[in-house]
Formats: C-alpha cells, structure tokens, sequence
C-alpha cells in the first residue's frame, strides 16, 4: 500500500517535470500559429528555426556553467560581463596580431579566470556570492572598456582573407551540402552533453549536489568544499568563456561596456529549467529547455514585431511563473513526505 | 475529578496516500498535565498540528469547555486559548527576549512601538516564571536553554492561555534547568492550564505528569494515571513489547586491548586540557552538562573546528587533524547530535548519502557507477536494517532513527574504526532508540572503538564501558562501568573550577 501511494505520488511529480518541455512545446506551436496571422511573418521555418539556435548559444553556454554554481547554492551575477569582456579581450587580441587560435584560447581562459577569482572570492574569502560576482560583474566590465579603450572589437566574418574560419567553425558552414548550417549546434549539443555527464554522472557532479543540499555535512563527511567551489566556479568560467566565443561568432562586433542583464538570460534559463535557487536540487535536462524557452520567446515576439522592452516584460512574467511553479512542485514533494 | 476542558473524537486525518490519524482521541482536563506519547510516526504531532490549526481534520469532533468548536488558524487556536512551544526554537535570533515575546502584539503608543512598557511586561512575566533574564537581550545571545525558557514564556505570555503544548521542552535543557521548568508547570497547573506534554523521556513523565496517553500507527491505544503505571507498561503500549534493560555491570572490554585514539591536552576556547584514551572495542561514554565542552572536544576531533592546542593519536600515530577530511582519512566518523544540520543532505537519497565519503570506492574512471553506488547502499540498509521504501528514497523522508543509521552506513562504508556518537537517541521514539542501541553494542563487538555523548544518564550507564565526565571544558572525572552510578556522574559533572 505504502509503496504504491509513493508510485503515485511519484508519477504526479513527473508530470509536473513535464511542464517545461510542455510549455516550451505550447510557446513554439503558438508562435507558429500566431505569427502568420498577427504580423505576417512564416515562424515556422527552417530560418526562425536556426535564428532561436543562434540566439541560444550563448545563453545555452551561460545556462549549462551556471546550473552547476546555483546547484551548490550559489549565484554569478557576472556571467553578462565576463562573456563580453572574454569576447572583447579576444577580439582585441586578433586585431593587435593575435593568432587566431590564440585569441580563441584567451577568450576561453578570461572566462576561466573570472571563474576561479569569484571561486576564490566565495569559498576562501567567505564573500557571499551575490556580492563576489556583483563586484565581477563591474571589474570584467570594466576591464573589458580599458583594455581595449572603449572600442567595439570585431570579429573576423566568413568572407575574411585572415580567420575566416573562425564563424565556419563556430556558427554556420556548408556541409552534407547544405548552406548556411548551423554549426553552432553541435558546440551547443556537445556541451550540453559534456555539462550533462558532468553533473550527473560524476563525482565533481556529486559533490555539487552535496555542498548546494548541506555544505556543513559535506564539510564534514570529509570533503574539501573550498576547493571543490573554486573548481565549480571555474568550470562554469570556461562554460562563459565558451559563451564569449559563440557570441562573438554569431555577432560578430563586440561593445565595450555592454553585457550587463545578459547573465539574466542564463540565470532564467536555469530557473525556468526547475533548478532551485537554494541549491540542491535541479538538471542539465531542465536547463537546456529553459534555454529554448527564453530563445522561443526572444524570436517570436520579435517576430510578432514587439520589441526589446515587449521581451523583457514577458521574460519576467515567465520567471515568476516558472518560480511559482517550482514552489507549487516542492510543496508537492513536501506533501508527499509527510507521514 | 476537574473538569474535562479539552475533548477530541475521532479524529481522522489523511495525506495523500497515508492515513495520519484514524480515530484518535484525546481528553484534558483543567489543571492537569497530560503526557502524550508514542513511537515518531504514531500520530502526535499531527494531532497537535490539527489541534493548534495548522492542519485542518478530516473528520471527528473538537470540543473546549463542552462546546464543538472548528480551529481553522494558529491565530485562532491562540484566541481559543490554546498555545504551543515547539520543539524547534522558533525565535528570531536577532531580536530581543521582549521583541519576540510580543512579535505581533506589540505595545503601541499612537504610531509609535511603546518598548518601555514592553519591556516592563516582559520583567514581569519573566519574573513570575522566575527567570533571571533581561528583556532586552538578544536571543542570539542567549544559550539554548534560555532561549527555550523563553519559548516557553512567550507560549504563557498569552493571558487567555488554558491549553499549553509542550512538545519535547527538555530536549536542550540540562537537569537543574528541567526543574527549573517543572517548577514552573507545577504553578501552572495549579492556575488550572491543562497541559499537554510530549516527551520521550520517560523518567521525566513519571515526575511530572498525571495522566499517559498513548498513541501507536495513528490511533488512539489507551490512557493511564501515572501513578498507577509504571515504565514497562507504558513501554508495552508504545510498541507492544518489553525493551527496557538494565545498566551494564561490566566493561565488556579486555584490560589489555590496545588504545585506537588518544587526545593529549586538547585545547581550544571551549575546551581546556583535555585528555583521554579510546580503547579498541569499547564504547567510551561521555557525560556532563549542557556547556560541558563534550560536542566541542570532539569537534576538536574530527576537525570540524580549529584546535590551538594539544595532539591526536591514532593507533599509536600522532596524526595532524585539521580539517574533517583529515579525520576521515584517519578513521574518525562523527555522527552529529543535529543530523540535520551536519550529518546528512537531506535532499539527496539515501544512496547519495551513503557513498558520499567514499565516492572514489564507487567511481569507475571518472564516473560514478550507479550501480555500484546501489549495491553499496543497499549493502548497508541491509546490515542496519534501515527502513527506507529503496535506497533511492530521499533522506528527507525517513524518521529520525532510520536517519540515524544512514549517517552510521556513511561511515562504515568508509571503514572508519573510531565512531563519534553526539546524542545518538535524540529525537528518537523508544522502539529506534533500542535499534541504535543494538547496532552500537554490535558494531562495538565488532571491533569498532565508540565515544558516545549523552545527556540521559540510564542511556549512559546502560552502553558505555567507561564513562569521561567533563565540565566547563575540562574532564572532571573517569569512571569504570562497573563503579559508575548517578550520583558519582552528577558530582562529577557539576565540579567546577574554583576561583
């Protein structure tokens, strides 16, 4: 008896894990349905189709390094910022006469580097993560003006004598005879799955569930949870440094002093994806669907024709669904429990 | 015979899947205290959720002063005159003694908080309760027993208050300080409060109250005078069987086995000078009073906080613990008297929980292998004979003694020799409390050196070979099991420095 009610208790939380991947369903189809008939524009289409992937890139790179550092309980308000600064130092790199695959690295590495600063930062220097990543958030920003004096930095396009491969293996390249193929997604898709594995598959992946559950009790079954935050934070630093190239390939020019709200776009990714903001719980899985669901939503409302402002209105009405969403599923899980 | 102030019939309670309450039933009457007991899971607290409002029943009847009445809100129970202290503190750590008494009833002059005249009630009721507390201390300030008094006078700050819920109170108070508490609910009782109380300890019940209810899987079992029952046959109510043992006569421990863990002058703030030797096999009991520096001493063990002074020896190696990966390496497993807050995730299974100090044993290349993982704790819900649906089931679920043994599965998986056990029955219902007696005395013939710390001397004088009583930071006394009596562990426990 007891072991069927679980069952049945179980099947009711499953079907709330479903609401995501629904809702993301729900949001595509009705984009399709309305756009054609409100602003006259084909939603579904194979071009909208690759336009939501580009966009989700770097909110995809932001999302999957994140997930891991909210997990443990944390936050990185400087994911925005180090993406940009990343994309800026990297491009800035390229035009002094960089070699390109050098200033790939470089973009990588300033990522990494901001990630093992605020790792440092949150488990040496008991900064509270909010505060460690809000500094961040101004440093890398700021870096990012100095170092390149305030001037946007460009990327080399597909047509350029010197890196033009750099978009071909980043966002689009001819191949199985397509034109204009979304490379883009296999770094996505590749990630994911390296991300995934990680979290869920292995002891680094473990050890971040224990410390965002109870960092005290993971102190004390033996594990060195200063180390294993700064390594946290830095894996989620290459995630971002990753997200800097993608970004820089999709868009190619890079502003100095640009890049702060966009950590929003990931950090919503990952709460919409049901990870909870007190740690401990969520999944690669869930991410990468709120990670469509923010691109979806970007995509088509600007192909409804509602602008940027239209975009942040609804993105805040879907975070504070999908919070009160998550509330509503813990307190399911509570109910459950209580004997 | 006082009156009946308090009936409740039949009362039916359902979560889904689970049927809480089926047809229980309690009656108190003015200017009694009723204890209320059984095993964890046997219904009480949800009978004094539903009672305090929190819950709404599923069925049955409520009736105070002969009237039917529905309690639909905390706020209304309390406007019905029946107030609560919990077992957790529930005060807010950084306001004062009088801010927390009256949260939500604040004096008012005009827009204005009147703390003057707050403050000057809460003297008074303190005083009355004769407790030697400010009011405008901060309850951060204030060690858990005060903090707990003060719970309490909040609860009887209510002046309507005929009702009172005691659930657990003594939990985290030391014996002069239970008086102290018992003092104050005899003068209670005799303003005509009826009282409920919830304890697992049972001496306590015999001192203090007048009446025994006994609930077991959700039902009422039965209720007896106090004075005409006695320990075994509450016991056999409970879980319808006999545990209660005697004490231990003997160290089952030979003279010569040798020594796993020696503490040689341990020193930190809390703790002065402390030494002692853990034999192999044995279980080292560790007595004193709240404040006495035993959690602290041991903390100093395994790690867990900073020692300035003094060494560790481990089989005969002095070994550098200075962090709790240290003390794992070493062997030292240390089972917190606060599972919660540092023994266990509770939001990852019970399988996740087992193998997390050991996770290298189960990992293959870079990955963990779950079925490993499963095997493993699966191995050790086995031994223990821990109740969880599967090993998947999340911690958060279990009761407090099935809780227990996933925190001891950890550390066996991990093959730590030394087991550290704070308070290893606290919160525990008798029938687990026998369990985890049981795997101690079997994991101590197995070889396995335990220190155990408690504050209830028949658990004490019933497990340990030895018995270290400390005070104030210091070891005050040794004693053999077969010399150890209550006295000689009091004496010993209240011998402070002089000067």
């Amino acid at each position: 008896m007891a072991n069927k009610v679980k069952k049945l208790g179980e099947n009711k939380l499953d079907l709330q894990k479903l609401l995501a991947p629904i809702a993301l369903v729900i949001l595509y189809v009705g984009f399709s349905y309305l756009c054609p008939v409100l602003n006259n524009v084909k939603f579904f289409s194979t071009d909208y189709l690759i336009t939501i992937l580009e966009s989700s890139y770097y909110i995809g790179l932001m999302g999957f390094g994140v997930t891991f550092i909210i997990i443990t309980g944390g936050i990185d308000l400087s994911l925005g910022t180090v993406m940009m600064c990343a994309a800026l130092l990297g491009g800035y790199a390229f035009k002094s006469g960089w070699n390109l695959i050098l200033a790939v690295i470089l973009t990588i590495l300033v990522g990494v580097v901001f990630g093992v600063l605020n790792g440092l930062m949150v488990a040496k220097l008991k900064l509270p993560p909010f505060i460690a990543t809000l500094g961040t958030q101004m440093v890398s920003m700021g870096i990012g003006s100095i170092i390149t004096k305030v001037q946007s930095q460009t990327w080399p396009v597909a047509t350029a004598e010197v890196g033009g491969w750099f978009k071909k293996v980043f966002i689009r390249a001819e191949i199985f005879g397509i034109k204009g193929f979304p490379v883009g997604a296999f770094w996505l898709f590749g990630f994911f799955i390296i991300a995934a594995l990680i979290l869920h598959k292995t002891k680094f992946g473990r050890y971040t569930y224990a410390i965002g559950s109870n960092e005290e009790a993971a102190r004390l079954s033996g594990i060195n949870v200063d180390n294993w935050k700064i390594a946290v934070y830095a894996l989620s630093g290459f995630f971002i440094g990753m997200s800097g190239l993608l970004y820089a390939a999709a868009y190619t020019t890079i502003t100095p002093g640009t890049g702060n709200g966009r950590e929003m776009d990931g950090i919503t990714a990952v709460v919409i994806g049901g990870t909870s903001m007190s740690g401990g719980s969520g999944t690669m899985v869930g991410t990468l669907i709120g990670v469509f669901i923010m691109s979806v939503l970007k995509a088509g409302l600007s192909a409804l024709g509602l602008q940027a402002p239209w975009q942040t209105f609804c993105t805040g009405l879907v975070v504070i669904g999908a919070v009160l969403l998550d509330i509503q599923r813990t307190k399911a899980a509570n109910r459950v429990k209580k004997s | 015979m006082s009156e009946t102030i308090l009936k409740m019939q039949g009362i039916q309670k359902y979560f889904p899947g689970v049927h809480a309450l089926d047809d229980a039933q309690l009656e108190v009457r003015a200017g009694e205290v009723l204890a209320l007991i059984g095993e964890n899971g046997a219904g009480k607290s949800t009978l004094m959720k539903i009672l305090t409002g929190i819950y709404a029943k599923d069925g049955g009847t409520v009736e105070l002063f002969g009237e039917s009445v529905e309690i639909t809100s905390p706020r209304d129970a309390q406007e019905k005159g029946i107030s609560i202290v919990h077992q957790e503190l529930n005060l807010m750590q950084d306001l004062t003694v009088a801010e927390n008494i009256f949260i939500g009833r604040e004096s008012e002059r005009g827009l204005f908080l009147d703390k003057a005249e707050q403050n000057r009630k809460t003297e008074e009721l303190l005083k009355s309760l004769h407790l030697d507390i400010s009011p405008k201390t901060v309850v951060r300030r204030l060690t858990v027993a005060k903090q707990q008094m003060v719970e309490i006078a909040k609860a009887l700050s209510y002046n309507n208050t005929k009702i009172l819920i005691m659930d657990e109170p003594s939990t985290a108070l030391t014996e002069s300080e239970i008086e102290d508490l018992f003092t104050f609910i005899r003068q209670l009782k005799a303003t005509g409060v009826g009282i409920i109380y919830i304890s697992h300890r049972m001496n306590e019940l015999f001192q203090i109250t007048d009446r025994i209810t006994v609930m077991r899987d959700g039902q009422y079992v039965g209720t007896v005078q106090t004075a005409e029952t006695n320990m075994d046959e509450i016991v056999q109510m409970m879980v319808g069987r006999v545990i209660y043992e005697e004490p231990k006569s003997q160290s089952n421990v030979p003279e010569d086995a040798p020594v796993v863990l020696e503490a040689v002058g341990l020193e930190s703030l809390e703790v002065k000078n402390v030494s002692f030797k853990l034999k192999k096999g044995e279980i080292l009991g560790f007595s004193g009073l709240m404040g006495a520096g035993r959690t602290e001493t041991m903390r100093l063990i395994c790690g867990a906080d900073k020692r300035t002074g003094g060494k560790i020896i481990v089989n005969g190696k002095e070994v550098n613990i200075r962090t709790p990966k240290d003390a794992v390496r070493a062997g030292i497993g240390y089972l917190s008297e606060d599972r919660k807050r540092y023994g266990l995730c509770l939001g990852l299974s019970v399988a996740d929980n087992t193998v997390l100090p050991s996770l290298d044993m189960v990992c293959s290349a870079a990955f963990v292998n779950e079925k490993k993982v499963a095997v493993e704790a699966g191995k050790y819900k086995e031994q223990l004979a821990t109740k969880t649906p599967t090993v998947k089931t999340l911690v958060r679920s279990l009761s407090g003694g099935n809780q227990q043994k996933v925190v001891v599965s950890k550390w066996l998986m991990r093959d730590c020799d030394i087991l550290i056990f704070d308070e290893p029955t606290k919160g525990i219902d008798v029938g687990a409390k026998s369990e985890i007696y049981k795997l101690m005395n079997k994991l101590a013939s197995e070889g396995k050196s335990i220190i155990m710390i408690s504050s209830e001397m028949p658990e004490l004088l019933r497990m340990s070979d030895r018995i270290v009583v400390m005070c104030e930071g210091r070891v005050t006394g040794e004693l053999d099991i077969a010399e150890a009596t209550q006295e000689k562990i009091m004496t010993f426990a209240t011998k402070r420095e002089v000067g």
